[in-house]
């Protein structure tokens, strides 16, 4: 690590240090807020129950599917909206203008559609998710220098050659781009459908805490899934980064 | 091993006839372009062949064309015999101008990737790859990825990729235009020990004057857009040449003849970018 993600590391540190600090000498209320050290405490003992880990369980596999679905489905819609120049022009504004929509007053429709269950979570969840990867991959079809494909040309290579031995590995950085981003946005419509309206799931466990005022339950499932997400986001990031580094993108 | 391609034997037989050959575009407003006209060249194997000519002459178009990567509107285009009609010949290979190596692949990889599309056995391919490296300079940088490597070092990976599989035509469009002048005589003597080890024929688009009139047995001077060849010069070098031709004044000669057909055509064309 360099001093900057070491200094990094201190700031974090030094931050849940000091919120320790203010709890346990009593400056913030158990009432809002639980030291850290509870936190973790909690959430070895949440990860022993049968109940939590199958709300883990349930949004692990939604998380899953969802990605799976944004990711393909987005690589798939970028790939046709590159090779369909009208169709691009047509989905082009309205792919740009997507993020500014609040995606989350669909679920209701949702769940008249697809029921109280996981598939109107992993719907608006691709709802979020896939659009990242759409972008991305056209931005990263767009992006391939055309003497690469001038190249495999040269070599006398098939259009599904060229595809896969040139036009993809090009277009590597920028589809690894559009992965995290589904995985983020599918991550975050998932757990916040869970929250609002579900039979199971972390989310859905997250909101009976904080209803029956249960701050010990409550923090510890939010540390279960900050430490779940920021290792995913953490990885993807190294992965993208290793990406950026090699394509000399960096 | 070398990178040899023909025979010795093979020297001076017709390798590339162009007859006729003219090319037209659509610009961006939807009106044609005629971006060459009339181009006639016919070189025999082992040539090495010089095209310079002002900005935006057609001299890439023509090396597309050349290339088989384009189909000429008009002309007739035959590569050993056998007619080029816009697909790419087996025996041609080319060098671009901008950085075609492969950022995902490592040098050797990318040195290796022509022959193992075309199913090369393994240990010929090692054996090629390692001869390349040395050739190029690029022995000890085999491991690497194209992103650690300067421009000079990228361009080389290309040139080694375009030897490695031995081709008997080899067209290079402007391929030191992003080295500095030293480096470019460095690399142009080892372009002329290339040819004269392979035997192979080359055509150099360029537009350096000193490098045309270094590197060629023959110069074709093209005129502006719609590009032709409006002079073809002999420069009546040895074969066996190196940078240090330079201080012949024979050169200098070519490059003032060289100059006097391109000085009018030049400025026409910096004129026609201020309009």
């Amino acid at each position: 690590m360099n001093a900057v993600a070491w200094t990094r590391v201190a700031v974090i540190v030094g931050f849940v240090a000091l919120i320790e600090a203010l709890c346990r000498f009593g400056a913030i209320k158990p009432f809002t807020l639980i030291a850290p050290s509870a936190m973790a405490v909690s959430l070895v003992a949440l990860l022993q129950k049968p109940d939590v880990r199958a709300d883990l369980l349930f949004t692990g596999v939604n998380v899953a599917i969802t990605v799976a679905i944004s990711v393909a489905g987005g690589f798939a819609a970028g790939v046709l909206l590159h090779r369909f120049a009208r169709a691009r022009r047509v989905v082009s504004p309205l792919l740009a203008a997507s993020y500014a929509v609040p995606m989350f007053v669909f679920y209701p429709v949702m769940i008249v559609l697809f029921g109280l269950g996981r598939w109107s979570l992993i719907a608006i969840g691709v709802m979020l998710g896939i659009v990242g990867m759409i972008v991305n991959t056209i931005d990263g079809l767009d992006r391939v220098p055309r003497v690469y494909t001038k190249t495999a040309a040269m070599q006398r290579m098939s259009p599904l050659a060229t595809t896969l031995l040139v036009v993809l590995p090009a277009a590597t950085p920028h589809l690894v781009t559009g992965v995290k981003l589904a995985v983020t946005y599918s991550i975050t419509g998932v757990i916040a459908g869970e929250f609002i309206l579900s039979v199971a799931g972390l989310g859905r466990a997250i909101a009976l805490a904080y209803n029956n005022l249960d701050n010990a339950a409550m923090y510890g499932l939010l540390l279960v899934l900050l430490i779940a997400t920021t290792a995913i986001n953490v990885a993807i990031h190294a992965w993208e980064s290793r990406m950026h580094r090699i394509w000399g993108q960096a | 091993m070398n990178l040899a391609s023909p025979s010795p034997a093979a020297l001076g037989q017709p390798a590339l006839v162009a007859s006729g050959i003219a090319h037209e575009f659509r610009d961006r407003n939807g009106r044609t372009v005629r971006a060459l006209d009339g181009i006639d060249v016919a070189l025999q194997r082992g040539d090495f062949f010089s095209v310079i000519g002002p900005s935006g002459c057609g001299k890439s178009t023509l090396m597309e064309i050349l290339a088989g990567l384009v189909a000429p509107t008009e002309g007739r285009l035959e590569f050993e015999g056998v007619p080029v009609a816009g697909r790419v010949p087996d025996g041609i290979g080319v060098v671009f101008q901008e950085d075609a190596s492969f950022p995902w692949l490592t040098v050797a990889d990318n040195v290796a990737f022509g022959l193992r599309r075309a199913r090369v056995a393994p240990d010929e391919i090692a054996r090629r790859v390692d001869y390349a490296l040395r050739f190029m300079g690029l022995r000890d940088f085999a491991k690497h990825h194209p992103a650690q490597l300067s421009g000079g070092m990228r361009q080389r990976v290309c040139i080694a990729r375009t030897l490695v599989q031995q081709p008997r035509l080899i067209l290079m469009d402007e391929p030191f235009a992003a080295l500095d002048q030293q480096t470019r005589l460095v690399m142009g003597d080892e372009l002329l020990r290339l040819w004269r080890e392979t035997g192979a024929t080359v055509v150099l688009i360029t537009h350096s004057l000193d490098e045309a009139a270094m590197l060629s047995d023959r110069i074709g001077v093209m005129s502006g857009r719609p590009g032709r060849f409006i002079e073809t010069l002999d420069t009546g070098h040895p074969r066996d040449r190196d940078s240090r031709i330079l201080g012949d004044p024979r050169c200098a000669e070519l490059t003032a003849a060289m100059w006097a057909h391109l000085r009018d055509s030049s400025l026409h064309a910096i004129e026609a970018a201020n309009a």
